[in-house]
């Protein structure tokens, strides 16, 4: 049973943690008013650009700060059409999330080939803070990226609460006509935000593929980004939610794995929807206090 | 020695040409009202000094060298504060943060910041709490942080866009103190506005706007509020007045113990009970945003009543739907003209939209008999448009006569009128309100819910007051004083005796 529960938590950190980039991510975009659905692919992106970068130069690290630098380039583009062009944001988002899904496997397959066997590198190893052996040892020696994602947390909590850029992008998201009143460049901090949160999902992605998979496939991100639209409601647009959410996420994600291979007579596909029904009753129940940030979905023009 | 020099600005906007070559200068330390009717450019030009607007022509000089404002960031630094007339504060921001927003740094120490707020909010006697999230104060709140927030930014020309149009009357001797001690410290203040004795109080010198010109620039001392006036409206105005006191007839609407649930962002109404009776205007004011708006509603049948009982003659109708309602005999001009009509239809369709039972047969419109009611009632009340021209293309004048066209013409027992006369002109103002005074004489019950009080003191019989939902009482107008009206927009209620009176009055 201890065995269990220890293996457990070791599991939830780690499936926790491309989450919390990507909902992080998220976070910066729509608290300055963007609703950035360009998520999954920017996702997708970022696993692709880690795993080519990581497996060409031999070097893991390379491979996910390109991916990150990527990500915000993503984020980038994101800002010209939904920020700068006032294109919809339903539209651009999904636009993007197209856009990136098709460049990656296009560009996976030029670089790559068909192979029989898919490619794969050495994945970024645990750290081995205490010996596997111990008892905590499983739930202590995780990814370096996994300390890095739960870091963020608080660091984004901080960005947004204590520095200036943070009040500007709460600002620009909550009442952009107040902010240029003020002085602001609404363009250029929605801007940022984006880029900021392109850089995190893509960050999110490139764990994935160098840390989780040392591979990169088709069905690799399979709607994680879709997931961290929802755990960002869940988390009320806030950074401490973020937490919350993507450790009942990934709990649940980490239980049915366990519950599968214990050979329980039900259907697998069940266990797969498993984490989706609990995000979406985690929704219903926090959801509706929710309050989103005023301004979001909304294009910003000045006469 | 001036602190800002204006000259020659044009802006169009599409064919419409809001300010037309004006000239404008601002003397340091001196408090100067640009004065003009709805709709005459003030905003248009402040916007523009405040880079909200760019010109299509035109010079601006600050302290005598030119400069080009393309942004309220080129005026902010420049030295120029706007208070405009929808806030401009983030409401989930406290006081501190949102005074700070648009400062350079890279932290935010809000323990400093906080102090400092406090230290000029003292300096210049204009109080506030400074971690407040700013949506939970009032108005009149909100308007101190709007000039604190310019005054941060060490402004020193500070601009006032109709800045008492949200105040009760005691808010705004309030706000004249302050701006009274801004004029010592040596700051220069443009005041907008289109109310004279407002003018005539605190300021020093007058621009009068009209059409998007500058009609003419004079000292308040050698000027009285009727050569303004003229200046305004370029004729003397008249006005329309409510004459003489009619005998009572019989109630024809009656609300009882009408509670309404607040929603977000709103409030309700609870426990409101009045009746107008046959040919009288009862008059109902209040600050905006306490409850005028679901009053309308609720008595179009918009929005339900949590408890309470409306009659209409002797019909009740509580919780009928809008179309009960006008078959008992409501007529309402709406609060939202806009939402009211179809932009993309015609005149004549919209003229019918709300009683199409009558226009068609079987089902099938009558495309004649809707073109002969249209023509028929564009002649009746003046409407500058043709049958078929699309709604959206007609002024506000003339949006609120097709309104009025359209449930006058069918003599209703009750008419629920909702700020309706915000947003226009004089003439058409004028021609609104005596509409509304020939449905009072036909012996139609008025239901007048307004916030300009000149407005409610000029038609209302008996005036209403709400705070908060909730009703301060009723006074016969012949009896009551705007001090009075003030303290009761303000939420103190008047006290029961006099009520009584007035229900029997
Ligand atoms: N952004 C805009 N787009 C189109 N028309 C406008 C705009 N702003 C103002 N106007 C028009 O310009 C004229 C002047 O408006 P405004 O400056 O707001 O007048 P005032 O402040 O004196 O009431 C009005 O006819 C108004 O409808
Ligand atoms: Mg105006």
């Amino acid at each position: 049973m201890e065995i269990f529960l220890v293996g457990w938590v070791a599991a939830t950190l780690r499936v926790a943690t491309p989450l919390i980039f990507g909902t992080l991510g998220e976070l910066f975009s729509e608290r300055s008013g963007v609703l950035n659905l360009g998520i999954e692919g920017t996702m997708f992106l970022g696993a692709f650009i880690g795993f080519t970068v990581a497996s060409k130069s031999g070097s893991l690290w390379l491979g996910f700060f390109t991916a990150v630098l990527v990500g915000m380039l993503s984020g980038w583009l994101m800002a010209l059409l939904a920020v700068r062009l006032g294109v919809n944001q339903h539209v651009a988002g999904l636009g993007m999330t197209l856009l990136w899904t098709g460049f990656s496997l296009f560009g996976f397959r030029l670089i790559f080939g068909e192979p029989k066997v898919p490619p794969s590198i050495t994945p970024f190893q645990s750290l081995s803070i205490l010996p596997d052996s111990t008892f905590l040892g499983p739930v202590i020696n995780q990814h370096g990226l996994t300390y890095v994602a739960f870091l963020l947390i608080p660091l984004t909590g901080w960005v947004l609460h204590r520095t200036r850029f943070g009040l500007n992008v709460r600002a620009v998201g909550e009442n952009p006509e107040a902010a240029d009143a003020a002085g602001l460049d609404v363009y250029q901090i929605r801007t940022l935000a984006l880029m900021i949160g392109g850089g995190l999902m893509a960050g999110g992605g490139a764990f994935l593929s160098l840390a989780q998979l040392g591979a990169f496939t088709y069905g690799i991100v399979a709607g994680r980004g879709w997931v961290c639209i929802a755990l960002i409601i869940f988390a009320n647009w806030r950074a401490v939610g973020v937490l919350w959410g993507a450790l009942i996420f990934g709990g649940v994600a980490a239980l049915q794995l366990r519950l599968q291979t214990m050979g329980l007579q039900l259907p697998y596909e069940l266990f797969l929807a498993l984490p989706y029904l609990v995000t979406i009753l985690a929704l219903i129940i926090a959801g509706r206090n929710a309050s989103a940030p005023a301004a979001l979905l909304k294009a910003y023009r000045r006469e | 020695m001036f602190a800002v020099q204006m000259q020659g600005i044009v802006k169009r906007f599409g064919g419409l040409v809001a300010n037309d070559g004006i000239d404008f200068e601002l003397k340091v330390g001196e408090i100067h009202a640009l004065l003009g009717e709805n709709g005459a450019g003030k905003t248009t030009l402040m916007r523009i000094l405040y880079g909200l607007y760019t010109p299509d022509e035109g010079e601006i000089l600050i302290g005598g060298k030119p400069v080009r404002i393309h942004s309220p960031r080129d005026a902010i630094r420049a030295g120029i504060g706007m208070v405009t007339q929808h806030f401009t504060l983030v409401p989930t921001l406290t006081v501190a943060e949102n005074i700070t927003l648009g400062e350079s740094g890279s932290l935010l120490d809000l323990q400093q910041i906080e102090t400092k707020v406090e230290a000029l909010s003292g300096r210049l006697g204009i109080p506030v709490k400074a971690g407040t999230p700013v949506g939970q104060l009032s108005v009149g709140e909100q308007q101190r942080v709007e000039i604190l927030k310019a005054l941060a930014r060490h402004a020193r020309v500070l601009i006032l866009d109709e800045p008492t149009a949200v105040l009760v009357p005691q808010e705004v001797q309030a706000l004249f103190e302050v701006l009274d001690r801004l004029r010592r410290e040596g700051i220069s203040v443009v005041f907008i506005s289109h109310k004279l004795h407002e003018v005539m109080t605190v300021c020093d010198r007058v621009t009068v706007l009209r059409d998007g010109r500058a009609v003419g620039t004079v000292e308040k001392s050698q000027t009285t509020p009727s050569e303004l006036a003229r200046l305004m409206v370029g004729r003397e105005t008249f006005g329309v007045h409510r004459q003489g006191e009619r005998p009572s007839t019989g109630v024809l609407l009656r609300v009882e113990g009408l509670n309404v649930k607040s929603r977000k962002g709103a409030v309700g109404l609870h426990h409101l009970s009045f009746e107008v009776q046959a040919g009288e205007v009862l008059g109902v004011a209040g600050v905006s945003g306490n409850g005028q708006a679901e009053l309308g509603e609720v008595l179009s049948g918009m929005l339900q009543p949590e408890s309470g009982r409306i009659w209409v003659g002797t019909q009740e109708v509580t919780g009928a739907s809008p179309a009960e309602l006008t078959r008992a005999g409501v007529g309402r001009i709406p609060e939202d003209r806009h939402a009211s009509l179809v932009g993309e239809l015609s005149v004549a369709d919209n003229l019918v939209l709300d009683q199409l039972e009558h226009f068609s047969r079987h089902g099938v419109l009558d495309r004649n008999a809707v073109r002969r009611n249209a023509e028929r009632l564009i002649a009746e009340y003046q409407i500058k448009a043709l049958p078929e021209t699309p709604i959206r293309t007609l002024s506000g004048g003339n949006m609120q006569k097709v309104l009025l066209a359209r449930s006058l013409s069918r003599n209703p027992l009750v008419v629920i009128a909702s700020q309706p006369t915000r947003g226009l002109d004089v003439g058409a103002t004028d021609y609104v309100r005596g509409r509304l005074l020939e449905q009072r004489a036909r012996g139609a019950a008025v239901l007048l819910i307004s916030e300009d009080l000149d407005e409610i003191f000029a038609l209302a019989d008996r005036i209403a007051v709400l705070f908060e939902g909730k009703l301060m009482g009723i006074l016969n107008t012949r009896e009551a004083t705007v001090e009075q009206i003030g303290l009761m927009m303000a939420g103190t209620p008047l006290k029961r005796s006099s009520v009584k009176e007035a229900d029997r009055g």
